[in-house]
């Protein structure tokens, strides 16, 4: 068989070509008409998707704590360990700590650098603040013997709410890291994408947190 | 000052462990030393060690699951000539030692040989098909690798320090709590799965971007070859379900070290909860596994049919249904759980309609080989076995969906001869034909067609020989994980069982042999023109192997099959397309992020399997001062000129216009 009549056989009239697309379209459908996305976009999305994957981890945690919530074993459950009232405080310093990184991302776009710094600072201390709330609650409980060894409950508990307390630690050490390099290398490409990153990371920990607050803590002491 | 960790951790008086770790220490050591004395270590970090080129780091997933698999490999044997002589008798593993077998070749063939060797092809081939340089993030895929790299260092310690959990690849609380499994066995478990999830995960987010944000002007959703909609089903599973299982672990880890109760019998424990987690992570995984599986053989038979793929845009909703449907089913892995009726049943008829999107899957492979002009290579022949094994696999699969029959066959040997028949005859069987598929793409050069058709034929025979005897054995209520039996009718069933192994092993000998003698004669097997089966996507647009740019100019894409189409074009010319006007190319510098961040990794979970505090501190610290330093590089690129670029896509035109008029010879 001649090459030229090879190319007719594989043209679009091939009666085996069924459940494909009209070859003759030059238009391509659906995305990626324009080739591979900005690296903007490429790291910001690649970074969502990883946010996707974190929060289908604490899925686990909240369906394990589902699970575990009755299991408290003649142990304190939770109206009679959880105090609203440090929750409550708590919830603010995380939202306030969110709505300053948003206005540091604001000063960012605007490429202010000691603006930037400053709410980054705020939201930094803010976060700490929310830590600090949190290991006193879990220092209260553990010395009033309500441990996570004490029952699977408290197990599930300390778990889900300590799981968030570690994902805080760790956007903690990242700003801390952020801060430097924006100081010593100010608005470079990569230094924005990363402080793109930051914010997202840092607002889904405040989504977590509002269901945590919900489902442990609202949940747990209604009558 | 060294936590658990003493001289009593090494096997000085089980015989057997000690003499396969002595053998390993000294053969790992032996290459070792071989590749500084010829003065390969250089090369090997610039080239291989600190590459994050996908294509470089593919090859080395594919590699280390290729050597992994000799070690699971060896696991089988040992299990089958166990149970080949322990009728009425010890056999020569004592039950220690044999409960150890068992897990580590589950744990290992799943972990550290088909996720690897999917990963790996999936590296390999996706930005090749997706006509683009890279995958979206380089250096974070280099760091996947090597945590793989580190999690598959930790499991292979447990051998020769301490060792490796007792309760199968699945390791089941209450059992593997710390009152049943005090030793460090488990602990080996955990840590090196954690350390290597995290890799797999990140390779499954890179992936997932990549499929979704990096690809050719033209290349849209419907216009990606099957390969690349497998995988993408493939990585969104890795992301959705792999952190069930870093938490599910981490809750057992929490309970092993910090004395919680997730799944402890007392203080309100739930082992069930370990049960459920842990498939629900478990089932997704499996097809995790298989989807990239039937990419390769999608590819593979339309490719040597030489024809489109029958019902692409089918094989599409089939890939997605399956992904979806995956999430829905894990609780036919523990039917006898006692859920009741209708959840067993719902669970059950779920089941079963995901043979539904499979079936069309096999239908639509066998219309494409259907009036087509079939080629019996290699990855064809691996192609073919796939589909019948596969589909007895499939069928013994939707028999145990029952559940009345499932509480018959539930933990019987006819379930172990159902995995290995899916797992072997789909997702190794995928693994054999992509391997052999796109060896010339990576090496520029082909393998031996006789050698590895003497392969395949072994581990065709071999697996029927070795696993129909399982079905039997489970309908005559042998129960699996039996380290000795006293009923005279298994016996000659498991001795042929151990005669399959032994022609697989024949089998995986003609493999080690194909790979050495295809090296030794490369010269007369190279691949010039960069496509040697007379391919349709876009990775064989480019020379084998590819330049570390992949392609010159991204290709525009115009149609499905975006090859094949420039190439038709080009031989009803006789002529190659215009040169395109280069331009300067940048690509990502190479960097040791990578192996450093593993070998902070590998610290860590040693010392956390050891209980050695202080030596996990420092792991951490090292891994976050890397972390920093890798953040801090300014030049993360590198430039190649235009003149450059041109001169090297030159080439690969000249190979190709060569063959311009010969196309008959091929076709």
């Amino acid at each position: 068989m001649s090459a030229a009549t090879t190319a007719a056989v594989h043209s679009g009239s091939d009666p085996y070509k069924i459940g494909h697309s009209d070859e003759q379209a030059s238009q391509s459908t659906g995305h990626g008409e324009g080739g591979p996305a900005s690296k903007r976009v490429v790291v910001g999305f690649g970074f969502w998707i990883f946010l996707l994957s974190d929060i289908v981890m604490f899925a686990a945690f909240f369906a394990a704590y589902a699970v575990l919530a009755s299991a408290t074993a003649g142990g304190p459950g939770p109206r009679q360990l959880f105090d609203l009232r440090n929750v409550q405080i708590e919830t603010a310093c995380l939202l306030l700590s969110s709505f300053s990184c948003g206005l540091a991302t604001i000063a960012a776009e605007r490429r202010h650098r000691v603006t930037t710094q400053v709410w980054l600072i705020v939201t930094g201390l803010l976060g700490a603040c929310f830590l600090g709330l949190e290991l006193r609650e879990f220092s209260t409980m553990i010395g009033e013997g309500a441990g996570p060894q004490r029952s699977g409950f408290l197990s599930a508990f300390f778990a889900l709410v300590g799981c968030h307390g570690v994902h805080v630690t760790a956007g903690l050490l990242w700003l801390g890291t952020m801060m430097a390099q924006l100081w010593f290398k100010g608005f470079k490409p990569h230094v924005l994408r990363r402080l793109l990153c930051f914010s997202l990371f840092w607002h889904a920990l405040d989504i977590i947190w509002v269901a945590l607050f919900t489902v442990v803590y609202i949940l747990g002491v209604r009558p | 000052m060294l936590g658990k960790l003493s001289w009593a951790a090494i096997p000085f008086n089980e015989p057997i462990p000690l003499i396969v770790s002595i053998i390993m220490v000294l053969s790992v050591v032996g290459l070792l030393a071989f590749v500084a004395l010829k003065g390969w270590v250089p090369y090997l970090w610039r080239e291989w060690i600190t590459s994050v080129d996908h294509k470089r780091v593919g090859v080395m997933y594919c590699l280390l699951a290729l050597v992994m698999l000799l070690r699971g490999f060896s696991d089988a044997i040992m299990m089958r000539s166990q149970q080949a002589l322990a009728y009425n008798a010890p056999g020569y593993l004592p039950p220690d030692h044999y409960n150890q077998v068992f897990s580590a070749h589950g744990t290992i063939m799943i972990f550290f040989v088909a996720m690897p060797f999917v990963v790996g092809l999936m590296n390999f081939v996706v930005p090749l098909q997706l006509g683009v340089r890279d995958v979206a993030f380089p250096t974070l895929n280099s760091v996947s690798f090597w945590m793989t790299a580190s999690g598959m260092l930790l499991i292979n310690l447990s051998l020769f320090i301490g060792n490796f959990a007792r309760t199968g690849w699945l390791p089941y609380p209450p059992l593997s709590e710390l009152a049943f499994s005090p030793d460090v066995g488990v602990d080996y478990y955990l840590w090196s799965l954690q350390i290597s999830g995290i890799g797999t995960l990140l390779s499954g987010v890179n992936l997932v971007t990549t499929i979704l944000k990096v690809r050719a002007p033209g290349m849209s959703y419907m216009r990606m070859p099957v390969f690349c909609w497998t995988s993408l089903a493939s990585n969104l599973l890795i992301v959705a379900a792999f952190p069930i299982l870093t938490a599910t672990l981490a809750m057992l880890i929490l309970d092993r070290y910090l004395g919680f109760h997730f799944f402890t019998n007392d203080l309100g424990g739930n082992p069930m909860m370990f049960v459920n987690l842990i498939w629900a992570w478990g089932h997704p995984e499996v097809y995790i596994l298989i989807l990239p599986a039937f990419g390769v053989f999608s590819e593979v038979i339309s490719t040597f049919s030489s024809k489109p793929l029958f019902g692409y845009r089918s094989m599409v909703a089939a890939t997605m249904a399956i992904c979806v449907l995956s999430f829905m089913v894990w609780l036919h892995h523990f039917f006898t759980m006692g859920a009741g009726a209708d959840v067993n049943a719902v669970f059950g008829v779920a089941t079963m309609i995901i043979a539904v999107p499979t079936g069309v899957k096999i239908f639509n492979w066998l219309f494409t080989m259907y009036g087509g002009r079939v080629r019996f290579s290699v990855p064809m022949l691996w192609s073919l076995a796939f589909m019948v094994t596969f589909v007895i696999g499939g069928m013994t699969g939707v028999l145990m969906a029952v559940p009345p029959a499932d509480f018959v066959l539930h933990n019987s040997l006819f379930l172990v001869a159902h995995f290995h028949n899916v797992i072997i005859g789909g997702v190794l069987f995928g693994a054999f034909a992509g391997y052999t598929y796109w060896f010339p793409k990576a090496f520029g050069f082909t393998l031996d067609e006789r050698l590895g058709k003497a392969a395949f034929w072994c581990w065709l025979i071999g697996f029927y020989v070795a696993f129909m005897p399982l079905y039997v054995l489970g309908l005559m209520g042998m129960t699996r994980r039996m380290q000795h039996y006293d009923v005279a009718q298994w016996h000659p069933w498991l001795i042929v069982a151990a005669f399959g192994a032994a022609i697989i092993a024949l089998g995986i000998g003609f493999q080690i042999a194909q790979l050495a003698w295809s090296i030794r004669t490369r010269d007369r097997r190279r691949d010039l023109t960069g496509d040697p089966w007379d391919g349709r996507s876009l990775e064989w647009a480019t020379s084998s192997p590819p330049p570390i740019f992949n392609f010159a100019v991204l290709p525009d894409v115009h149609g499905e099959e975006a090859y094949w189409h420039i190439k038709e074009r080009a031989l009803g010319d006789q002529a190659m397309p215009d040169e395109p006007s280069y331009g300067e190319i940048e690509i990502p510098r190479n960097t040791p992020t990578g192996i450093i961040t593993a070998f902070f990794a590998t610290i860590c979970g040693f010392a956390l399997i050891w209980h050695i505090w202080w030596m996990v501190l420092l792991g951490f610290a090292g891994a976050f001062a890397t972390f920093v330093l890798f953040a801090w590089r300014d030049n993360a690129e590198f430039v190649i000129g235009a003149a450059e670029v041109g001169r090297i896509d030159r080439e690969r035109r000249a190979a190709r216009a060569i063959r311009l008029p010969t196309r008959e010879q091929i076709a």
